[in-house]
């Protein structure tokens, strides 16, 4: 095991405020139960869970509520033991409607029997892992939620030679993952190492920004002693630096081909909080119920990393550290590069859940939109190397084939672009039409194609 | 703003901003060009300021008119239209009589920036416009230039060439400019002491404006370094070939119109291309085209043109210098 710094680094990204300071020095505090629980069934990438549970029915902590409702779908469970009050169709933290199963706290938090070990991870059959994992419910917890289990399961013909555990957290204000490295690096790497077993890769490789200087020694202490080809990697601290391509390049300088997966250059990339919760699954037997926030923002009276229930509502943990003051103006799920706005705190945290932030109107200033002046930031900053400024104009245009064929489809929505731009244009806007445009556009294409010729 | 949802901004994302704005970009130009300005009222007295002050105020009611004319906002507030006035009036000479420079401020804004669109759409840099068309339409009050105040000289003329008009003249009519290295030397022309355009003569003001865009990030390094190296190189080459006939480098970078026209012109976002080596192309065909205008042009200096002339050709620069997109492989160049 060795620490080395990162010899690449990929192209674009910005430099904002970071704002970590309020939350980062902070040990992780475990939230009082709350009363009632919101639990989304589409908490992930792919189709949403299908609900278990009825209005009425009693469930235990850890029981599963909803199934998997396709191949890339998730498990859901019970945060806690209760009474089902509802299963209905809300708007969640996602921003969009969901199936969300409410459930009353009963306050006991009785937990459901956990089947027997059958045996120890290192000699258990990794198809059985894989498994677990999957009956774990267990998602991607650092943003994208994309379900674990598929991802540990590549195609015949495709290895996965290097893991990659992504302790980036690039985003402002979150300290989440920071402080699961600081506080509890041990389970972090024997989730890594059970992961490493189940892909059977060579490579190991933690990478670390390198403005959590405490982080990566905490790191090492946990991963001290380990043989083989496994090294804790410090990158330079940029937005968007853990974005999963970007984090890909910086440790082997391989680009995933666009269109394509980490698979395909034999890379496979794990959030910190997802290695976690697979040591939790495996070794205690534990499913995904709970995750770490970072509660904070300059509108939050006490800034908090909490550890929380999956489906805790936005409004417990408000309360939980202070309230919000007079002066908020918006709320996120997720940090505010990537995260979402939410017009209410009576939505449960998601498992992706990494940050709930309150910021005033000082830091979330409204701009009306000009004209391009390009100036070509935007260009400088886009870490897929696209050029946002005309892509913009063409989608103004409504000129789908320029979009197409200016690789909009390579765009990633890590929002560096309309971080610069000083006309204020709605650039990610425009990338999110074009790209949902530009595949519509495709398929129908395809589908004329196989009309025109008769098979 | 309040602890009650109905006042929350919904937005997607970024919810973050670097906090940037045309505005600040535009004030921070305007701020950039107070040395510059400075050292014009110094050396041209009070004629800089009536020509600046009247192609701001110019701009801007044009700017204000034509906008409403046009039912479109009121663009003045970005400030887009007093940075095209302060450019104008720094290309202009400062004995021009008012109602000229009246002209070129409406050709600027009117005809080179509102009929296209307005900012962010027109093709050439506008004070460029409207410097040009005066060019062209009164030669000769545009080509008469003030002897500054403190220039020690053998003559006592109110009104003198500047160093590279008196170098092409002289020698189109066969001679060697007389004294021409006694009359301008290279500290007259880093402080500016010395005949030209009103904005154009100080250096070292112009360096300093440099200085803080470049700091403010409202220009990069590339196309002013690319504009000055082709310069040099090219200048370089015709003096070693023939010393007698051509003007040493250090004259070609310091006595025309380069440093006002590559710190603050060719960098005009609007009329450049986006990307980096789409600028280091813009600032090198700059220097190009100056030079060759210099050389063998019928005009003395050949920044306005050469600048123009790059101005339309900056949307085939950015379509020829796009960047290679993460995970393809570059392809072959666009159709």
């Amino acid at each position: 095991m060795k620490t080395l710094r990162a010899l690449f680094t990929p192209r674009g990204g910005i430099h904002p405020r970071y704002f970590k300071e309020p939350s980062a020095g902070l040990a992780i505090e475990t939230l009082p139960l709350p009363k009632l629980f919101l639990v989304s069934l589409s908490q992930h990438l792919g189709a949403p869970s299908r609900p278990l549970v009825k209005k009425g029915d009693l469930v235990l902590r850890g029981q599963p509520i909803a199934e998997p409702a396709g191949y890339v779908s998730a498990w859901v469970h019970a945060p806690t033991s209760g009474v089902v009050k509802s299963v209905d169709s809300r708007l969640t933290a996602n921003g969009q409607l969901a199936g969300v199963v409410t459930i009353e706290a009963d306050g006991l938090d009785k937990a459901v029997e956990s089947d027997p070990v059958n045996g120890d991870w290192t000699t258990r059959p990794v198809r059985e892992l894989v498994d677990e994992v999957l009956k774990a419910g267990i998602v991607g917890m650092g943003g994208a939620g994309f379900p674990t289990q598929v991802k540990l399961l590549p195609p015949p013909g495709k290895t996965i030679q290097t893991l990659i555990v992504n302790g980036a957290e690039c985003e402002p204000y979150l300290t989440a993952d920071h402080r699961l490295m600081l506080e509890q690096a041990d389970r972090i790497w024997q989730g890594v190492l059970i992961l490493k077993r189940i892909l059977g890769a060579g490579q190991v490789r933690v990478v670390i920004e390198d403005n959590k200087p405490d982080a990566v020694a905490a790191m090492e202490q946990a991963m001290k002693g380990t043989d083989g080809d496994v090294e804790l990697v410090i990158v330079k601290t940029k937005y968007p630096q853990g974005a999963e391509k970007q984090l890909i390049y910086s440790v082997t300088r391989r680009e995933v081909p666009s269109g394509g997966l980490p698979m395909d250059v034999g890379a496979l990339v794990e959030n910190v909080g997802t290695a976690a919760a697979i040591q939790a699954a495996i070794v205690d037997r534990r499913p995904l119920t709970e995750r770490v926030v970072s509660v904070s923002g300059d509108a939050l009276r006490t800034p908090r990393n909490v550890l929380a229930r999956i489906g805790t509502p936005f409004s417990d943990l408000i309360a939980f550290c202070g309230g919000l003051t007079e002066a908020t103006a918006k709320i996120l799920n997720g940090g505010p590069m990537m995260g979402i706005a939410q017009s209410s705190i009576t939505v449960g945290i998601n498992k992706t859940t990494s940050g709930l932030l309150a910021l005033s109107q000082a830091r979330v200033p409204l701009f009306t939109s000009m004209p391009c002046i390009s100036c070509g930031r935007c260009v400088t900053a886009c870490p897929s190397g696209l050029l946002p400024c005309t892509l913009s104009e063409n989608m103004e245009a409504e000129n789908l084939e320029a979009a197409e064929d200016l690789n909009i489809l390579d765009c990633i929505e890590c929002g560096a672009c309309a971080f610069e731009c000083p006309s204020h244009r709605p650039l990610v806007q425009h990338m999110r039409q074009g790209k949902t445009k530009v595949m519509q556009r495709r398929k129908q294409r395809e589908a004329e194609a196989k009309k025109a010729t008769p098979t | 703003m309040s602890e009650n949802p109905s006042t929350w901004v919904i937005s997607p994302s970024p919810h973050a901003h670097s906090g940037d704005s045309v505005q600040r970009i535009m004030l921070t130009v305007i701020l950039a060009l107070m040395p510059a300005l400075a050292a014009s009222v110094l050396f041209f007295g009070l004629d800089s300021l009536r020509l600046t002050a009247t192609c701001v105020v110019t701009c801007i009611l044009a700017e204000a008119a034509v906008r409403r004319l046009m039912k479109r906002d009121s663009g003045i507030a970005d400030l887009s239209a007093v940075v095209t006035g302060l450019l104008l009036a720094f290309n202009l000479p400062p004995t021009l009589p008012t109602w000229m420079a009246v002209v070129g401020s409406l050709f600027a804004i009117v005809i080179a920036k509102q009929l296209y669109g307005g900012i962010g759409y027109n093709l050439f840099n506008p004070a460029l416009v409207g410097r040009c068309v005066l060019l062209v339409s009164f030669p000769v009050a545009m080509t008469t230039w003030a002897t500054p105040h403190y220039f020690t000289g053998p003559m006592d003329a109110v009104t003198m060439a500047t160093p590279l008009g008196a170098w092409k003249t002289a020698w189109a009519s066969g001679q060697a400019p007389a004294g021409f290295f006694d009359l301008f030397t290279t500290t007259s022309l880093l402080l500016g002491n010395r005949p030209g355009c009103l904005g154009e003569t100080s250096v070292i003001a112009l360096v300093l404006g440099g200085v803080i865009l470049l700091w403010r990030r409202c220009i990069t390094w590339h196309i002013p370094l690319a504009y000055f190296g082709t310069v040099a190189v090219m200048a370089f080459g015709f003096h070693k070939l023939d010393p007698v006939h051509n003007l040493p480098p250090v004259y070609h970078l310091l006595s025309g119109g380069l440093f006002l026209g590559a710190i603050f012109m060719a960098t005009d976002m609007v009329t450049t291309p986006v990307t980096r080596s789409g600028m280091f192309i813009f600032g090198a065909g700059c220097g190009l085209i100056t030079m060759l205008i210099r050389k063998w042009g019928g005009y003395p200096e050949g920044v306005s043109f050469a600048i123009l002339i790059m101005n339309s050709l900056t949307p085939l620069i950015n379509r020829f210098t796009r960047p290679r997109v993460f995970g393809h492989v570059r392809k072959e160049t666009p159709a």
